[in-house]
């Protein structure tokens, strides 16, 4: 009996069908947690599954690389849903237009203080320069945080992690800094949580409403190639001192 | 048929972009140009169809569940940060915090000031 059992697991374990419909079912479940706890932000949804993802992974001895290819699908999404990002900003060009001073103004402090306070709070804790420089382009979309890591000296490896922890975080603590802020406007709060939190920044937007959503993916696309010139600009002033 | 033209847009839009990105050699996702390029057809359209609202729509709510696999990639580099985990972490955690409060802010502060134009 329990050899038959063991042979199921064995194909199970190996199925792209079995690794999708458990993400898929953990997503749901952290989907459901976060509700009933009435949207409490420790909750995030990403975290939960991602949480129940890895536990089940290390408890029945299955290697990343396994599940990672199993769930390529997912991932491979994430391409057109970048390009659908383009929908709802298309529905909020009207209230852009007349703000694009202020945009462009919170483009430029949101990028600098991004970059420089990583590189300075890594710096003064005594971080090495190679760490320095993985963490500077840790608000910016993980493709063009790891090209920009390593093209300065960075690790991209350690560049992956930075961004994951940077958008887990912030789209915890927004919820809370908003309120202390007393800001209230989606757009101001979606471009703040898009610049920082790039793509999970741009899914706690859209868990505000559509317009928070438009103006995350905004703020992600905007700080993406800002983060670009900012960092190698940043390293070349310091390497003058 | 439109939600599948829908998605056979988003497709369009993004092989445009990669192909783009490789032509030029600027160091920026392909999906991303690929969103330029969306925003600019939609513009020069004038509206988005309901085919192409509908698709999107669905898959933007649940973008949290497209990032599972790659955030818990995490866990196969954890091993390779070794002593230096604190400075990170505070790097990544205290840093976005900074830049969420500049970032709201700095925007709050221009929208006002251009709401109110000075004499």
């Amino acid at each position: 009996m329990s050899a038959h059992l063991l042979a199921v697991w064995a194909h199970m374990a190996d199925s792209t069908l079995f690794w999708l419909c458990f993400t898929l079912l953990a997503y749901l479940l952290a989907v459901t947690v976060h509700q009933r706890a009435g949207g409490n932000p420790l909750l995030l949804p990403v975290l939960t599954a991602v949480i129940v993802v890895v536990a089940f992974l290390l408890a029945t001895g299955t290697p990343y690389p396994v599940y990672a290819r199993h769930t390529w699908f997912l991932q491979f999404l994430i391409g057109p849903a970048t390009v659908a990002l383009a929908i709802p900003l298309y529905g909020q060009l009207g209230r852009l237009k007349p703000m694009l001073i202020p945009v462009a103004v919170a483009l430029l402090a949101g990028c600098i203080t991004a970059v420089v306070s990583a590189v300075a709070i890594a710096w003064a804790l005594g971080a090495s320069f190679a760490t320095q420089v993985s963490v500077a382009p840790k608000s910016a979309t993980m493709p063009i945080a790891m090209e920009v890591a390593g093209l300065n000296g960075g690790l991209p490896s350690l560049t992956t992690i930075a961004v994951a922890i940077t958008g887990i975080a912030g789209a915890i603590m927004a919820g809370v800094l908003f309120k202390a802020l007393r800001v209230r406007d989606p757009a101001v709060q979606g471009f703040a949580l898009g610049l920082s939190g790039h793509a999970i920044g741009v899914a706690r937007g859209f868990q505000i409403n559509e317009t928070a959503g438009a103006f995350a993916a905004l703020g992600m696309g905007l700080n993406g190639i800002a983060t670009a010139v900012a960092v190698p600009l940043l390293f070349a002033l310091l390497a003058l001192f | 048929m439109p939600v599948l033209l829908a998605i056979a847009v988003l497709f369009l839009m993004q092989i445009v972009g990669e192909a783009l990105v490789r032509l030029t050699g600027l160091p920026m996702p392909g999906p991303l140009i690929g969103m330029l390029l969306m925003l600019a057809t939609l513009m020069a359209y004038g509206r988005v169809p309901a085919g192409l609202r509908d698709a999107c729509h669905h898959m933007l709510k649940h973008l949290m569940l497209l990032f599972i696999p790659a955030v818990a990639g995490i866990m196969v580099y954890f091993g390779t940060m070794e002593g230096e985990w604190i400075p990170f972490l505070l790097a990544c955690v205290a840093g976005v915090a900074l830049t969420i409060v500049v970032t709201t802010l700095t925007f709050k502060w221009m929208l006002k000031r251009v709401k109110a134009p000075g004499p």
